[in-house]
């Protein structure tokens, strides 16, 4: 008897290995196909601006014949038709090359990785920052949602999520490196100090304060306020009024009943920012002049450096793939609630 | 004064196959003190280090420290010895010859020789933009190790110039040589072996270039620093503050007319447009000559005469920068200022724009006209011209480009009415001057070559007599009759030199104020 059942058992399980990888290898088709989408339209936006990487190069020379220029062009390909252009770079895609970058010379893969490191620091430091303090002022708020502190935070927030990020990173070097000169002004380390592992560290530490204090003020107000309005959501609910009624105190009430289910909101948009690591710190970089992939791309746009371009283009758009692949996941693997694709 | 100065910067002025030996300068006397770090600001990350094949002003900075070339000059104009001890012209001007320092090597050791002045003048004339420094010549020859004989096909009176800075930087033979197209050489951002004061240490892309002194520099007892920071700081205001707290001990180019005159208030700086006279950025006004009605000298007259160059200088620049009357930089030589001055006449230029047959409208306006400008810094003058050219009835529609490379792409392609531009000497008119006023030069899809569109036979003559004449008095009279020609003409109409200014430590000595600025070596700057 114990076998049939067994079997069931089994086969229900395979079942659902069966529709899960039916779906994850449907989510992967999906991601390749708007990637190409992604990397065609690019491609085609960068042919439309006027200016080229030769009127760059001639600018940036103090001039040019046009036998240069010519020369520049044909170097990069740049004087075949436009669709033999795309077909070079989609077969160059294919084999994972992202080719080489028409102002640095050099391989593409190689600039991004050269500056990923600086701009995860950032992002990743200045997300940490806000996830803990947002989460922390938001859910003391919300113990008293029309007290005095409430509204400080609220106002805190809406008003670092309304100012422009440069704007408020100049703020920020005024007052901290200029008027009080706490922190240097740009930069991510002192080349000029002669230093150990350790004093580097300290010394990189120095520099990435205004910059991550000046990335987290964005962040700041969407995980303050969604752990405010869900932290009154579920101390509302029947099983915290049951929590209350059983006699426990406020505190345990609140942290060790109502947390968790406060948090989850605040978890899935902290997935979800991640996926948007490149495009936040454009402004913040270029302010600090924090040697990133953000000021990369600046770079790139403003020297017309297609490969450049589209390399960093892909790579943010292999990042928002994955992480929304990940994040559809895991949803259903955390909640069974919700059905897989490939049931409907 | 001008010409006592480039008496000794020509050498064929002087009669009979003269010697010229600089007088000793203050260049080669020992350094007062040794050691220290200087730290200096950029705006933007250079292509690569190699000046002999990247032009402007990005590269060229790190890279004459990297790179020495052959001649240095002086404040006033005067030729001086660096990597040539001393260098001879002959009579006819066809021969030049340079022999070098005895024992000079590169940072790898091997010895510099008349072969690598060869290679890297063959470099150049085949990958530098600027055709017209070595065009003419022909072959040089290696007679011995410490000597380059340069034979020309005809006098070239820019020559010494183009010796010098960052226009020709000798490079090593032995790694350039090997093949590589020199353009994209590996070693032009990494590993790389030069010839000047300092040598490379690392190469951050967006982040900084640190040098450390060359040991074995051919200058006994140079460079006086031990070591150079090169940051990049892209943001304006925040490489400001960095100057004004000191945590930036150097920069240069700086153009803010707001920035410049708020360090002049700090104590500890020095702030100074002197250094910019070789580089000579003139602002103008581009007149694409080929469309109506700018075709018509008596509208670019009339225009001319109701834009106010003081009023760009004293209330847009607030004083930081000079008025330019014609091509040639006010700081040069060849500078002539007595040509037409066009000082503001509104009633003068309403009467030559009814003469030339545009006559207001109902509406008071005459005809309309589109005004680009190099973003952003161009901008307050396209604003400008709005209100000011309304009051001789013309109306302007300030087209706005986003970047730099959508400009030029307008402006390069000849699709424009009038422009405002910048547009460099880069030492002598045979360099960066000829190149807007050739007729020749009109050429389609290329930035600052004639895009006015401006053909003047007269001045096809003048420019190419001056650009062999070698007697300097005679190349000056050639260059003023140009210069009445084209301030008549006003294919473009000059407004000011930028406002480049060098902003420096108070405690750093021997600041870099040649003609050449902070794009000639660095060697005797040293702190007090």
């Amino acid at each position: 008897m114990a076998a049939p059942a067994g079997a069931a058992v089994l086969s229900k399980a395979s079942f659902y290995t069966v529709q899960f990888l039916a779906l994850v290898s449907q989510r992967v088709f999906y991601g390749l196909a708007l990637l190409l989408a992604v990397i065609i339209l690019n491609f085609f936006l960068i042919y439309l601006a006027p200016g080229d990487i030769a009127d760059t190069i001639a600018g940036d020379m103090g001039g040019a014949t046009a036998e240069v220029m010519a020369q520049i062009r044909a170097d990069y390909g740049l004087d075949r038709p436009v669709l033999e252009q795309l077909a070079v770079y989609l077969g160059k895609m294919a084999q994972l090359d992202l080719g080489h970058s028409f102002f640095f010379n050099r391989p593409v893969t190689g600039l991004i990785y050269e500056r990923l490191p600086a701009t995860l620091l950032l992002v990743i430091t200045a997300q940490v920052v806000a996830v803990l303090c947002g989460t922390v002022l938001g859910i003391i708020a919300a113990q008293k949602p029309n007290g005095w502190f409430s509204h400080a935070v609220t106002v805190t927030a809406l008003l670092g999520f309304a100012a422009p990020v440069f704007w408020t990173g100049l703020m920020f070097i005024i007052l901290f490196a200029s008027v009080f000169p706490l922190f240097p002004v740009a930069g991510m380390m002192d080349a000029s100090l002669e230093t150990g592992f350790f004093g580097r560290a300290v010394d990189v530490a120095h520099h990435l304060v205004l910059p991550v204090l000046t990335l987290s003020t964005i962040f700041f107000a969407s995980y303050s306020r969604i752990a405010r309005a869900s932290m009154l959501d579920v101390l509302g609910a029947d099983y915290v009024r049951t929590a209350r009624a059983k006699g426990l105190t406020e505190r345990m009430v609140v942290y060790k009943h109502a947390l968790r289910n406060a948090l989850l909101p605040v978890v899935t948009i902290a997935g979800l920012q991640f996926s948007q690591i490149v495009s936040g710190a454009v402004l913040v970089e270029t302010v600090f002049s924090w040697p990133g992939l953000g000021t990369l791309a600046l770079e790139a746009i403003l020297g017309r450096d297609t490969p450049t371009i589209l390399g960093i283009l892909f790579f943010s758009s292999l990042l928002v793939v994955i992480a929304n692949i990940l994040t559809d996941l895991t949803y259903r693997m955390v909640d069974p609630r919700i059905k897989t694709g490939a049931d409907v | 004064m001008h010409y006592k100065a480039i008496a000794g910067w020509l050498t064929t002025a002087v009669a009979a196959s003269a010697l010229s030996v600089a007088p000793l300068s203050a260049q080669a006397a020992a350094c007062e003190k040794q050691g220290g770090t200087l730290v200096y600001a950029v705006r933007g990350t250079p292509r690569h280090l190699n000046p002999a094949v990247q032009s402007g002003i990005a590269t060229g900075v790190p890279g004459t420290q990297l790179f020495a070339a052959p001649l240095r000059f002086d404040e006033n104009w005067n030729a001086q010895p660096y990597l040539a001890e001393r260098w001879e012209t002959s009579d006819d001007g066809l021969t030049m010859t340079l022999h070098l320092v005895k024992g000079a090597t590169f940072h790898d050791g091997q010895p510099i020789t008349s072969q690598d002045v060869a290679f890297s003048i063959a470099t150049v004339k085949a990958n530098h933009p600027f055709k017209t420094m070595f065009e003419p010549v022909a072959e040089v020859l290696t007679p011995d190790a410490h000597t380059a004989v340069l034979k020309l096909s005809k006098p070239h009176p820019a020559l010494e110039l183009a010796m010098s800075s960052q226009l020709l930087s000798i490079i090593p033979k032995h790694i350039y040589g090997d093949g590589h197209d020199p353009k994209k050489h590996p070693r032009n951002s990494e590993n790389l072996v030069g010839s000047g004061a300092f040598k490379l240490v690392e190469f951050k892309r967006g982040e900084h270039i640190i040098l450390t002194r060359n040991e074995n520099y051919f200058l006994p007892g140079k460079p006086c620093l031990d070591k150079i920071v090169i940051r990049i700081i892209k943001d304006n205001n925040a490489r400001i503050i960095a100057l004004d707290k000191g945590e930036v001990h150097m920069a240069a180019f700086e153009a803010g007319p707001t920035d410049i005159n708020r360090l002049k208030k700090n104590k500890n700086l020095e702030v100074t447009p002197r250094g910019y006279s070789a580089i000579g950025p003139i602002n103008w006004l581009a007149f694409n000559t080929a469309r109506k009605p700018m075709s018509d000298k008596r509208v670019r007259q009339a225009i001319a005469y109701a834009v106010d160059r003081n009023f760009i200088t004293q209330a847009l620049l607030r004083g930081t920068a000079e008025v330019a009357t014609g091509p040639i930089v006010p700081g040069s030589p060849y500078y002539n200022g007595e040509v037409a001055l066009y000082d503001v006449d509104l009633d003068k230029a309403n009467r030559l724009l009814d003469e030339a047959g545009f006559p207001k409208g109902s509406d008071g306006t005459r005809f309309g006209l589109t005004v680009d400008y190099i973003p952003p810094v161009q901008k307050s003058l396209a604003e400008y011209l709005k209100p000011q050219l309304k009051k001789i009835g013309i109306g302007v529609t300030v087209r706005a480009a986003p970047d730099f490379p959508t400009w030029a792409k307008r402006v390069g392609g000849h699709d424009f009415d009038i422009s405002w531009d910048i547009v460099f000497n880069w030492g002598d008119p045979v360099i960066g001057v000829h190149r807007t006023y050739l007729s020749t030069n009109i050429r389609k899809g290329v930035i600052w070559s004639n895009t006015q569109g401006y053909a003047n036979p007269e001045v096809d003559e003048l420019l190419d007599r001056a650009g062999r004449e070698t007697d300097v008095e005679k190349r000056q009279a050639l260059y003023a009759e140009f210069q009445k020609i084209v301030a008549d003409e006003l294919p473009v109409y000059w407004t000011h030199t930028l406002p480049y200014h060098t902003i420096y430590s108070k405690k750093l000595g021997n600041p870099p104020l040649t003609i050449w600025g902070t794009s000639s070596p660095l060697d005797s700057l040293y702190w007090k």
